[in-house]
């Protein structure tokens, strides 16, 4: 198989991390060698930029996070557009994720911390204050349900008989 | 009378399917890995579901035309020749409940007492002995690993005889994953229309093939005006459970299958219909994004699982369709029922024998890919140590 095999190994990687060189080869019925060179330029190109567990801390009681969405208007700038201000924002450690939208408001922008007094101080303190930024509304994250094309609350389980013709 | 007396003598003389007896085995073992299953791991997709339930909501629950609703069989029409160039009217469709109606009502619509039907053999498990409900005399014909499970015409022409009616074409194959390319089905052709046969064209498999392109025999000019597809929506779109099938074919078969399903079943669920309805429609308009999404899944664990199987020295032939394998298991030198008994018990993986698929499948064993990887993996992993234990 000569075809290019580097977007089948994105998405068994982005489906599951974990699997191992070998098993890729076998599902993609290439050799090992060819994968092992697949991921390399995939990292390489920057399209795999690092390996991460998809978790969900709701699942355990101390988890003690906050999350965020802040909906940021803004006037965007002279020259830079909304780049120097997105770039202002998303250097902030407790900020998870910046995208510029079309609609209601220009910045997306998520944040998780440890509870709510730290989020309201970040967005007051840090965020507000930016030459450029407008107006914020701050909404907090109830409950997740899916997350990255994983739904979170099991709801459905494979109850398939055993032996089917 | 004993009440044993009072069963008619063609049921009483079918054995009981050899699955239902694994299954009652492979049912006591709670943890065991199967690779037994005959369905796909695949929920329906949502929107399918998403549909039956606002048709349930919305009081879809009465018969339909026995025929089933003009609406799907317009639609079934224009997706079989989209995908397969066959050209069917609404009036050539019935919709069943589930393939294995349509297969019941083939059966039952052209069988006179002792008349032949040709079965390809090892194959799925309903074919024999609905010929012999409907009074008719099922004729295996053997076809074996070398040629890929694969139907040959010279061992159609060795089985003819003057009472040979039809014969079954079951491909993509359960148990055997086998396909056959429109070369190989074209070279059937001579010996279909010499010796005047029904063609009954069993494609549920259809959409699951893999590295080939699907070829329903029907698209042969000589063979559509004698050939009667059966197809359904449990494998391509994962509704099992919606039972919903359908026949296509010429009118007067067609009519006289109908004939049946309107005194025996009346219609099929109503909104299992509407649920089909949905499934081809969004289907069709997303260049069959779904369907094909999971065809790749099965790809991949049938690539992983052919290469394992061979890896741990069980030899099998590459399947092309369907998602089962049928690794050969005559290295460990014992019958196909004590390896799968044995295997579920000592390592608990439960495979099907391939002897439940008739005497053609001594020798081998079924395993459905239609499985997690992780179970898949951890069941080479047992499958390995049991082979090195036995041979």
């Amino acid at each position: 198989m000569g075809s290019d095999i580097k977007l089948d190994v994105l998405d068994l990687l982005e489906e599951n991390a974990k699997r191992d060189n070998k098993e890729i080869a076998m599902m993609l019925g290439v050799t090992e060698d060819a994968v092992r060179r697949a991921i390399a330029e995939l990292e390489e190109k920057k399209a795999i930029l690092k390996y991460v567990a998809v978790v969900n801390r709701d699942a355990l009681e101390e988890s003690g996070r906050v999350e965020a969405l802040i909906e940021v208007k803004v006037t965007p700038q002279r020259e830079y557009g909304y780049d120097d201000l997105a770039r202002r924002i998303y250097k902030f450690e407790e900020v998870k994720s910046v995208s510029l939208m079309a609609g209601s408001y220009d910045l997306a922008v998520r944040i998780i911390s440890n509870d709510m007094k730290s989020i309201s101080k970040f967005v007051f303190e840090k965020l507000a204050v930016i030459d450029g930024v407008t107006s914020t509304v701050t909404v907090f994250i109830m409950r997740k349900y899916k997350e990255n094309g994983v739904i979170l609350v099991n709801d459905e389980q494979d109850d398939r008989l055993v032996v089917t013709p | 009378m004993k009440m044993e007396d009072f069963v008619a003598k063609n049921v009483a003389e079918v054995p009981p399917s050899g699955i239902r007896k694994f299954f009652d085995i492979a049912s006591e073992m709670k943890d065991a890995i199967s690779l037994g299953v005959g369905e796909p791991d695949f929920v329906t997709p949502w929107n399918i579901r998403e549909t039956a339930i606002f048709a349930l909501e919305h009081g879809t629950t009465h018969y339909t035309s026995n025929w089933g609703t003009t609406e799907l069989r317009r639609e079934i029409a224009k997706y079989l020749d989209l995908r397969y160039g066959l050209s069917y009217e609404p009036g050539n469709i019935v919709v069943t409940v589930g393939a294995s109606e349509a297969l019941d009502l083939v059966f039952r619509a052209i069988i006179d007492p002792v008349d032949e039907i040709l079965i390809p053999a090892p194959s799925y498990v309903s074919y024999m002995p609905g010929v012999r409900f409907a009074g008719g005399v099922a004729v295996g014909l053997e076809t074996c690993e070398q040629e890929g499970f694969k139907l040959k015409a010279e061992s159609i022409e060795k089985a003819i005889t003057p009472r040979t009616k039809a014969i079954v074409i079951p491909y993509p194959n359960n148990p055997t994953g086998a396909t056959m390319s429109r070369e190989e089905l074209s070279a059937l052709r001579e010996v279909i229309v010499k010796n005047d046969l029904l063609v009954i064209a069993d494609e549920i498999y259809s959409e699951l093939i893999y590295g080939i392109e699907h070829t329903s025999i029907a698209s042969f000019p000589d063979i559509f005006p004698r050939c009667v597809v059966i197809n359904g929506f449990s494998k391509a779109f994962a509704m099992t459970g919606f039972r919903l099938g359908y026949a296509a074919g010429p009118v007067p078969i067609v009519r006289a299958m109908v004939k049946i399903h309107q005194y025996s079943m009346l219609c099929a669920s109503s909104m299992s219909q509407v649920a089909g309805l949905e499934a081809l429609r969004h289907e069709m308009e997303t260049g069959f994004a779904q369907v094909e999404k999971m065809r790749k899944s099965y790809d991949m664990r049938r690539r992983f699982i052919y290469q394992g199987l061979n890896e741990i020295g069980l030899s099998c032939f590459e399947p092309r369709g369907a998602f089962y394998i049928f690794p050969n298991i005559t290295k460990c030198k014992m019958p196909s029922e004590e390896f799968c008994n044995r295997l579920v018990h000592e390592k608990k993986v439960a495979c099907v024998p391939g002897t439940a698929f008739g005497d053609a499948g001594e020798g081998y064993m079924r395993c459905s890919y239609a499985s997690s990887m992780e179970n898949l993996k951890e069941a080479l992993k047992r499958i390995a140590e049991f082979v090195d234990e036995n041979s």
